[in-house]
């Protein structure tokens, strides 16, 4: 299989009035052709970032990209101009936001902004557009479609106009889609319902999906790689079942034991103490040492940032030797 | 659309129906008369005059027989200017702050829509800070400093237009400029405020995800909701524009409605100040009418409402 896109050393920092905010350090991924890769971490370890990034989304100023590759298709998102990453936007890559409350225009029919891509990227003209859109809303489980196009986002439910989001998002049948946190300001029952769809989707159109969450449930059910963030950094990647089974990095690890449904009744929640570390000053070294658990803390790394390394086949980790568990090479 | 329709006619109705009987009492509740004046006048003269407008009757007499007339088209004699029929009057200058006022307002959303909708998309830089600090000069700078200035370039120095009055084709243009710029000033501030919200929504940013191009974003997906608040705004500022203004037609010696609205108070003439509130109060009532289909035709939002 060949990698659909491959992101190598991504750097993004923030240029602030506090400083320089190191959202992105050194992060590298790869997305092979109809695989779901999950993007997992707290808010603030810059999993959005990193997408938004690779499709020039980031406000710039104060935003910018310090340096990496991500290549698409045999070109280079991080050096393409504006006008040529507009061409790949919805169109060859596509993107489906949190808050479908906010995400469309309410001052647009629906219709309108489901077919603009179309008439965009495909040239086609309206009428066919608009045909073409009332199959979209089909798709994605919308009834009366077509009088639903001549409505305005505030007569659609939540979970109807994610509906509409993953329909526009689709709509020119992209190589790639960018799902950040699809399912976080939705109801639960209407979660598993746009999560199938999704699922469903990509199978038929055999589609990549870059899934960014901080729900791990969602990831187990849906990635076939996860990605773990934090405070800017890959500290573990590995194939789903793999990272589920033999979790090697203590935030890993730490995350998975925050998991209700994993716990016992009765027992107080685990919860990970202290709070991320500030990106504009970070700590040298290992950057979750100061939240590490008290007794393995000292054998975190100080002087040097730890390297990503294969502990198995496939499963990476971020070597330091407060954090993995079983020693680094086994 | 109909029911809102026709709900906002009977409130219009009710409305310049309220004006007209506040400013009937209240005008005769000020001291003095039309026919006060700092020369004596013949008793028998004046008696003559009070007959003649019917000053004489009880008021409620007075105030049903004004209503008849109204209701009839008749804005009735004016009482300072001798053999001048108020609709006259209003023929004569309200076509004049009409001009003027529309092309002031052309004036002003030509300078200060792009300006704002400029300063809004290249915020923080040149293009941004430049119009803007234009803009804070001419909200600073009053008419009677504006027209004053425009009249010494344009009128003295390069003798391109006439100084002041109302005898050429031409004469509009330095007043209307002169307002246009000082409301030009205000909807660039507020469009720049109105975009600056919009710009920063999600849905602008699904909008560059789906590839649209940076000034299809602005105009295509922005421009609506950032125009509401100068909407609002233009509305009961187009009455005012429209109607008049008592500084620029001094400055420009025109004559136009707004010199009426003031003389008019100055001599009680009860009559002309009455006809002259109803006027505005109508324009006020048409214009904010038009203001609200136009928020509804921007906003899907109002329309259910």
């Amino acid at each position: 299989m060949s990698a659909v896109l491959d992101v190598k050393d991504l750097q993004v920092s923030f240029h602030t009035r506090n400083g320089v905010v190191r959202a992105v350090d050194k992060v590298s991924l790869k997305v092979e052709a109809g695989q779901t890769v999950g993007i997992v971490g707290e808010s603030g370890s810059g999993k959005s970032v990193t997408c938004y990034s690779l499709l020039g989304l980031i406000p710039s100023p104060p935003g910018k990209i310090e340096g990496g590759s991500a290549m698409f298709g045999g070109m280079d998102l991080l050096k393409l101009p504006e006008k040529e990453l507009q061409k790949v936007r919805g169109s060859r890559i596509s993107m489906i936001f949190q808050d479908p409350m906010t995400s469309l225009n309410p001052f647009l029919k629906i219709g309108t902004q489901l077919v603009e891509p179309l008439r965009l990227h495909k040239g086609m003209d309206k009428a066919a557009a608009w045909k073409q859109g009332i199959e979209a809303l089909k798709e994605v489980g919308i009834p009366e479609a077509a009088t639903r196009m001549d409505q305005y986002p505030h007569e659609f439910s939540g979970g109807m106009r994610q509906r509409v989001m993953i329909a526009m998002a689709l709509i020119t049948r992209p190589e790639l889609l960018i799902a950040d946190e699809p399912t976080t300001a939705l109801d639960v029952t209407i979660q598993q319902q746009v999560l199938d769809l999704i699922k469903d989707l990509q199978k038929r159109l055999g589609i990549a999906v870059v899934f960014i969450t901080h729900d791990l449930a969602v990831v187990h059910e849906v990635c076939d790689v996860v990605n773990v963030m934090y405070a800017g950094r890959l500290v573990e990647s590995a194939p789903a079942a793999e990272l589920f089974a033999h979790p090697r990095h203590a935030y890993t690890r730490a995350l998975m034991r925050s998991i209700p449904a994993l716990q016992k009744k009765g027992e107080p929640l685990y919860t990970i103490p202290g709070l991320p570390p500030d990106l504009s000053h970070l700590p040298a070294g290992c950057s979750f040492r100061p939240r590490q658990t008290p007794d393995r803390q000292l054998l975190c790394l100080r002087d040097q940032r730890p390297p990503l390394v294969e502990v198995s086949p496939g499963h990476w980790a971020q070597a330091c030797p407060g954090c993995v568990e079983g020693g680094i090479l086994s | 659309m109909l029911r809102f329709t026709l709900n906002r006619l009977a409130q219009s109705i009710a409305v310049v129906f309220l004006v007209f009987t506040i400013t009937f009492f209240m005008i005769r509740l000020t001291d003095g008369d039309p026919f006060a004046s700092p020369k004596a006048m013949p008793p028998d003269v004046r008696k003559v005059l009070v007959e003649r407008y019917g000053l004489d009757k009880p008021l409620p007499v007075q105030y049903f027989t004004t209503m008849g007339s109204y209701l009839k088209g008749d804005l009735l004699p004016s009482m300072s200017y001798q053999g001048m029929w108020n609709t006259k009057i209003i023929k004569d200058a309200f076509p004049i702050s009409l001009i003027i006022g529309v092309a002031a307002l052309g004036v002003a959303l030509a300078l200060g829509l792009p300006a704002g909708i400029i300063a809004a998309v290249k915020k923080n830089t040149w293009l941004d800070f430049g119009p803007m600090s234009l803009a804070l000069i001419g909200i600073c700078l009053p008419t009677f400093v504006m027209g004053p200035l425009l009249i010494m370039l344009f009128g003295l120095k390069w003798r391109l237009l006439n100084v002041a009055g109302w005898f050429e084709k031409t004469d509009w243009i330095l007043p209307a400029v002169t307002m246009g710029l000082i409301y030009g000033a205000y909807i660039a501030r507020m469009t720049r405020g109105g975009m600056l919200e919009v710009l920063n929504q999600d849905y602008i940013r699904t909008a560059r995800a789906k590839g649209v191009p940076g000034w299809k974003v602005v105009m295509g997906h922005a421009l609506r909701g950032g125009l509401l608040p100068v909407v609002a705004f233009l509305g009961p500022a187009l009455a005012g524009i429209t109607t008049g203004s008592f500084i620029i037609e001094k400055i420009f010696n025109l004559p136009g409605l707004g010199q009426h609205f003031v003389s008019s108070v100055f001599n009680r003439d009860y009559s002309l100040i009455l006809a002259l509130v109803v006027l505005y109060a109508a324009v006020l009532v048409v214009v904010n009418f038009l203001t609200d289909i136009l928020i509804a035709w921007l906003n899907p939002k109002v329309r259910l409402s």
